[in-house]
Formats: C-alpha cells, structure tokens, sequence
C-alpha cells in the first residue's frame, strides 16, 4: 500500500464537494439526482478508506454496502418521481416546482 | 520507489483523475446523458479505488450496482423523456443559487485547510497496516455480513421491497379504470 489514505481522503472530499456545488447551481432534476449520486459515492470513498486504516474489521466495508443499497433505491423513486413531476408540468426544471410556494 | 509502487501510484492517479474528470462533467455537462456518462467515468474510477484499498467485494458491487442499474436507470428516463430532458438553459444564472454554492466551498476549503493545520507532518506519515490477504474478499465480507449485520441486511431487503412499491406507485401515474371510468375521477385532488 504505497497511495497514503489521506489521498483517497482529499479525492472523496472533492468529489463531495462537486456534487453538491452541483445540487446546489444546476436546475435539471436529472443532474440533481446525478449529484446526490456522485455525494454518496464521496461518502462511501471515505468509508472504505478510513476502513483500509483500520483492517481489524469490516464495518466501513459494510456501511458503505447498505449505503449503496439505500443509494439504488433512492434513484428508483427520485426517477420515479421525475417522471411524476414531468407528467405534471411537462418539464424536468426544478424551478417550475411550485405548488407548495404561493 | 520499486517498479510495483510506480504501477500502484500510476494507477491510483488514472482511477483519481478519471472520477474528478467524470464529476465535474456530471455536474457541468449541459445534456443530461452526458451527465450520465460522467457519472459513469466518475464510477469506474471510484471502482479503481476500491480495488486500491482492499475492497474487492464493493468494487464488484460498485460495477454491477451503479454501473449496471443506478446509470442505466438514468439512460433510460433521459431516454423517456427525450429532447424535454434537456432544458434549453439552466435560466438566468441567480445570484443566491451561486452564493449558496461558494458559501459551501468556502467551508469545504475552511475545514481542509484547518485539518491540514491541526494533523502534523507525523499522523500524516502514519504507516498503513497491512491486511491478511483475505480482507475486504467476498468470503470475508460475506462472513461479517452474514452474523454481525444480519439484520441490517434483511432491513435492506424490506427496503429494496418498498422502494420498488413506491417507485411503482409514483411513476404509474393515474391510470383511469376501464370498467368504472366514471366513478374514477374521485381521485382527482380538488
């Protein structure tokens, strides 16, 4: 192991730090999803790497598997709701959800 | 530096540049499938990681998982949507969506440099113990998975199950009965 961990440690960061600028500026709901996914993946990096730090046991490993888990069904129903919400108004743009505003 | 570490840092650079590359697509690509297209990239470097730390078993589930459903997920609503997926401009560029952003960079940058102050030049240096060969292998992880976290995991399968109801619910949509079409418009919200 010659990569030292903080290195994966700096990639993750950035990587969550990408998608979140991204949540935060882009206005598709598709791109959004596309950013809570690269925010979870930053995550899981840092998981595995910090259980590479510690190899006693495999808890990092394993957060980061249910993780994945929740992350493929949080991308089922956030699709499944894009879906809804262009049947509703025709358009995939975050800012023409409205309804609760005025 | 022998010839393995030169691989393994050559390596490791390919699987970094390759996610940060693939995010920074995801997040500015205009079109959406060229978002999906980076967050594939951004996937297989990840993949490369995982291989780098030891963790065999979720590099696998990472490609068969994200790879494999999360993004082909993706493909196929942009696909379903067709040119509406793409909306001709993000609008007039708001000033407190780019606030809000930078906001959070400045804290992001914050905190890394304050940990990059307070961790020495040691802990930094701290040699990374090595794992017996059978770490992060599917019989490992598979083992742990199966007595720690058992109900964790068959949490998970309940989860999977409503995710699927739920999904099935929200994307059908309403869908008017044929046989009593005209008693079928009391689901209609007011």
């Amino acid at each position: 192991m010659t990569v030292p961990i903080h290195y994966f440690l700096v990639l993750a960061a950035a990587l969550f730090a990408t998608g979140a600028v991204g949540f935060l500026v882009r206005r598709n709901l598709l791109i959004l999803l596309m950013s809570i996914e690269l925010m979870l993946n930053g995550v899981n990096l840092t998981l595995v790497a910090f259980n590479r730090l510690y190899p006693a046991n495999h808890a990092g490993q394993l957060l980061a598997f249910f993780v994945i888990a929740i992350a493929a069904a949080e991308a089922a129903v956030g699709l499944a709701i894009v879906l809804a919400f262009f049947r509703l108004r025709g358009s995939v743009r975050s800012d023409e959800a409205t309804a609760l505003k005025h | 530096m022998t010839k393995m570490q030169l691989l393994e840092w050559a390596f490791f650079a390919i699987a970094a540049l390759l996610s940060l590359g693939g995010a920074i697509a995801t997040v500015a690509a205009q079109r959406p499938i060229r978002s999906a297209m980076g967050l594939l990239m951004t996937i297989l470097g990840i993949c490369g990681c995982y291989l780098l730390l030891h963790a065999e078993f979720l590099a696998t589930i990472q490609l068969i998982v994200y790879a494999g459903a999360v993004v082909i997920l993706f493909i196929f609503v942009v696909m379903l949507l067709g040119t509406a997926a793409t909306s001709p401009s993000d609008g007039k560029p708001s000033f407190t969506r780019y606030l809000s952003a930078g906001v959070f960079l400045a804290c992001v940058l914050g905190v890394g440099g304050l940990m990059l102050r307070v961790t020495s030049a040691q802990t930094r240096k701290t040699a990374i113990p090595t794992a017996d060969a059978s770490y992060g292998t599917i019989e490992k992880v598979g083992h742990e998975l199966f007595t720690d976290k058992v109900i964790p995991f068959e949490l998970t399968g309940a989860l999977l199950l409503v995710a699927v109801v739920g999904a099935l619910a929200v994307g059908r949509g309403k869908q008017v009965d044929p046989t009593r079409a005209s008693s079928g418009e009391s689901e209609k919200e007011a």
